[in-house]
Formats: structure tokens, sequence, C-alpha cells
């Protein structure tokens, strides 16, 4: 293929991986917020998330550029094609990231109801599984990308046990029903999180075999 | 999806087609079904056999020295390479475009009457009639209507060629071959055939050889890969330049190589 052409699709790479981390990195700092109850931290988050928007941006307009000027087909087409559904992904993991946030800035320095610990662990497997589909994209690994469909489950499976276990709470004590709801949402904004992830490895998959195929349940 | 429409017969039946000129193995063992009113591609790198195949449609190999084949080319279930095929008529249903238009030194209206008067059509009106409609079908008659006694050396390259284009559908064919239409026509020329290749394909099955991927992405249904003589691969048109099937095909579409 053309020197051009190869050059721009490792540069796409590479913006792929730098959006990702920015992403990764919000969610990770929302969570972190959150246990410390740091409402400062938290407005932070909001208020970077406009390099995450700004990043879909760019990537997006370095996609059809190289649509129009390079015509790229077969798998080098996939590759962009998949580019483009990655970074609106991407963007909507951030805007959680952000609904996280926005609920640290409600409930104030409230002290928490239970110590988050199923919380976190959603998150983590959320951040890993984004980190490793965008590994999976460079590296054009299929396993990894097919690896979401295991670790989606895992999140599902956390998420339901947030959800009973706060509901327990919330009726014993009435009282904790604001902050339970509030702990709820943000199960559920991970839980999205992961499937969003598992979106990242659909469209992997894609890029490498030519198929749609669905991952999520 | 199959190359062939499940509704209608295919035009072309080429089964194990092989082809030499003497000691060159030009075609191997091509099978293919070329869809009735479509347009099919042929894509493939130089020397791959994609031109020589598109000759063997109406035996213009015939007049190359030294050139045999074997397998069977069949045309509404007809073996044209049967013994006592009507060539001239062959050709009549089956019409050829190529790379350089090629306007006889005659008139724009001899040009196209060329055709018609040679199968038997004399009446002045009918010919005025089938002039008109073929210049039309070819996306003319607005640009020449006026001085259809002009010299056809006049025209700009891209109206002498969609001239060459009326004086095929003149003798109203079923078929158009096309070899490289449009690769010695300038953007706007190559836009106008292009457009024109898909509005006749509602009434002509069409095959169009060229070596521009996004022409062949543009104007056709299905396409086929050619290399070294072998058709590597024979599919959907969008299905070929999204994901195709063969390493091979992905490489020559991606440009690895050729």
């Amino acid at each position: 293929m053309s020197h051009a052409l190869q050059v721009a699709l490792e540069e796409l790479g590479r913006d792929l991986l730098r959006m990702g981390t920015l992403v990764e990195d919000s969610i990770g700092r929302a969570i972190a917020a959150l246990k410390g109850r740091d409402v400062p931290a938290a407005e932070a988050v909001i208020a970077d998330d406009d390099r995450v928007d700004r990043m879909e941006h760019e990537i997006e307009a370095r996609c059809l550029n190289l649509l129009a000027l390079q015509q790229p087909l077969g798998s080098d087409l996939r590759r962009v094609g998949t580019a483009l559904k990655i970074i609106t992904d991407l963007e909507r993991m951030g805007d959680h990231a952000v609904d996280i946030a926005k609920v640290v800035v409600r409930l104030g320095g409230q002290p928490l109801m239970k110590p988050l610990i199923d919380i976190p662990r959603m998150a983590e497997v959320g951040q890993t599984m984004l980190r490793e589909a965008l590994t999976a994209y460079v590296d054009e690994d299929k396993e990894l990308a097919l690896s979401m469909i295991q670790r989606d489950h895992e999140v599902d499976h956390l998420y339901g046990q947030i959800f009973r276990e706060l509901l327990t709470y919330m009726m014993e004590d009435p009282r904790t029903v604001t902050q339970g709801l509030y702990l709820v949402f943000v199960a559920m904004y991970l839980e999205r999180v992961a499937d969003h992830a598992t979106n990242l490895g659909e469209w992997v998959l894609y890029m490498l075999t030519g198929e749609r195929k669905e991952l999520n349940d | 999806m199959s190359a062939t429409n499940a509704l209608e017969t295919p035009t072309f039946l080429v089964q194990k087609l092989d082809a030499y000129y003497g000691s060159l193995h030009a075609l191997r063992g091509v099978s293919l079904s070329l869809e009735r009113r479509a347009v099919t591609a042929l894509i493939g790198p130089s020397g791959c056999g994609k031109s020589t195949f598109l000759r063997s449609l109406n035996r213009m190999n015939d007049r190359v020295e030294g050139f045999r084949l074997t397998g069977r080319v069949s045309l509404d279930g007809q073996d044209i390479y049967a013994p006592g095929t009507d060539v001239v008529h062959l050709r009549k249903r089956v019409g050829m475009v190529f790379q350089r238009p090629n306007p006889f030194p005659l008139s724009i209206f001899d040009n196209v009457a060329f055709g018609p008067r040679i199968h038997g059509t004399s009446d002045r009106g009918r010919l005025r009639e089938l002039v008109e409609h073929s210049l039309r079908g070819a996306g003319l008659w607005e640009e020449v209507k006026g001085r259809l006694n002009a010299s056809a050396l006049g025209l700009s390259g891209g109206q002498q060629q969609r001239l060459c284009i009326a004086r095929t559908l003149a003798v109203e064919p079923e078929v158009l071959l096309m070899d490289e239409p449009a690769s010695a026509l300038d953007p706007a020329s190559t836009a106008r055939v292009e457009d024109l290749v898909g509005e006749l394909r509602s009434r002509y099955t069409i095959v169009i050889v060229t070596h521009n991927l996004q022409q062949a992405a543009r104007v056709s249904q299905h396409t086929g890969f050619f290399l070294s003589g072998e058709l590597v691969e024979f599919g959907p048109t969008d299905r070929m330049f999204t994901a195709p099937q063969d390493k091979r095909t992905e490489d020559y579409i991606t440009g690895r190589f050729g």
C-alpha cells in the first residue's frame, strides 16, 4: 500500500490509544473521587471531558480525510470505519465517567453508607476491557477481542450483586435511599461502560474478519 | 450471495475456459456466469487475462493468429464457439467498446447508421429513428442533434467515446463489452460514461474491464478478480471491496502488489 496510507493508519492507531487512555483515566478518577467523596476532583473530571470530545472530533476528521484522499479498500477500509465507530463508543464511555463524577458532586461530602468494594471492581474490569479492546485493534488480536464477552458477563454479575445489596440497605433504612439510588446509578453507568467496551471488541472483530457479530447478550 | 440472479437466467455462462496464444496459457479454467441486465466488472493487474476473457465473449480473439480455447462459452444457452455459429450476428448481439474511441472518418450520422446499414436496414426514416434513439441512449443527442452531418472526428474525446457507444447501441445488442472505456478520457467525461453505464444496465448486460478499482466499485454489481489467467475471486462488488475472501484479492485491492 502507499506509504502515506501506512503512516496515516499507524497514526490513527496511536490516536485511538491516546483517546482510550484519556477515557480510562477519567473513569479511574471519577471512582477515586467517589471513594474519597472528593468534589473538586469530580469537578475536574467533568471539566476534562472537553478534551475527550475534542479528540473525538479530531480523529473523526482524520478518518474522513483518509477516506477521501487515500480511498482505502478491503481491510484498510474496515480499519478506518472501525476507528470511526470506536471513537463514538469511547466518547460515550467518557460521558459515563462524567455522569459518575456528577453523582459525587451531588452527594457532596456525605459519608458513604457502606464501603465501596464491588463498584471499584466493576470500574477496574471496565477499564481493563477498554484497554484490551484498543490493544486488540492495534495488535490485530482476534482472541483478545473475543475475550470481551467473558468480562462483560463478569460486570453484569457484579451489577446484579450491587443492585441487590443496595436494595437490602435501602429497605432496612429509608434514610439511605437517596445515596443508595445514586450508587445504583453509578453501577449502571459502569455496566454501560462495559457494554461500550464490548462494542469495541465487536468492531475490532469486524475489522479483522469482515463479519459483524454480536458479543453483547 | 451467488453471482447469478435467482430470478433470471444469466446471459453468459462460461465453463472451464482455457485460452492460449500459441504456447502462452492466457486463461486457466475460468468459470463464471454473467447476470442479465447487470454490470460485471473485471479487475486485475496488467497481463492477468481480463481483456482476453472479455474478447472471448464475442470471439474477437478469433482474429489473433495462434489463439485457441477449450471449454464452453454459452450465450442464452447456446455455445458461441459451436461450428457454424454466425459470428457476425454474434458481434451484433454482443457489442464492444474499446479504450481509445475509434470513430470512423464519416459523419456522426453515418457512424451510428453504419452497423444497421450493414445488417440490412436501408429505409431512411428507420435509420433516422435508430440514430436518434442510439445517440439519446448514449447521452449524446442534445450535443450533436444540430450537426449530424458534421465529421465525427471533430468531436471531443469524451464525445467520440459516447459516439462509439451509440454506434454499438444502434444494432440493438443484448450485451455491451467495454474494455477500459474511460481510461483515455478526462474526469468529467469519465463521470458521464459511468453515469451512462448506470443507465444502460436496466436494458443491457454489461461487462467492463477496468484497472480503476474505484470505478469498478462505483459502476458494477459483480466483480471478478483475475490474476495470471486465473479467476481468483468472483462476487458481489460491495463484498469484494470491503471484505474480499481471498488473500490475493485483498493484497491487490489494497495496493500491496500490482
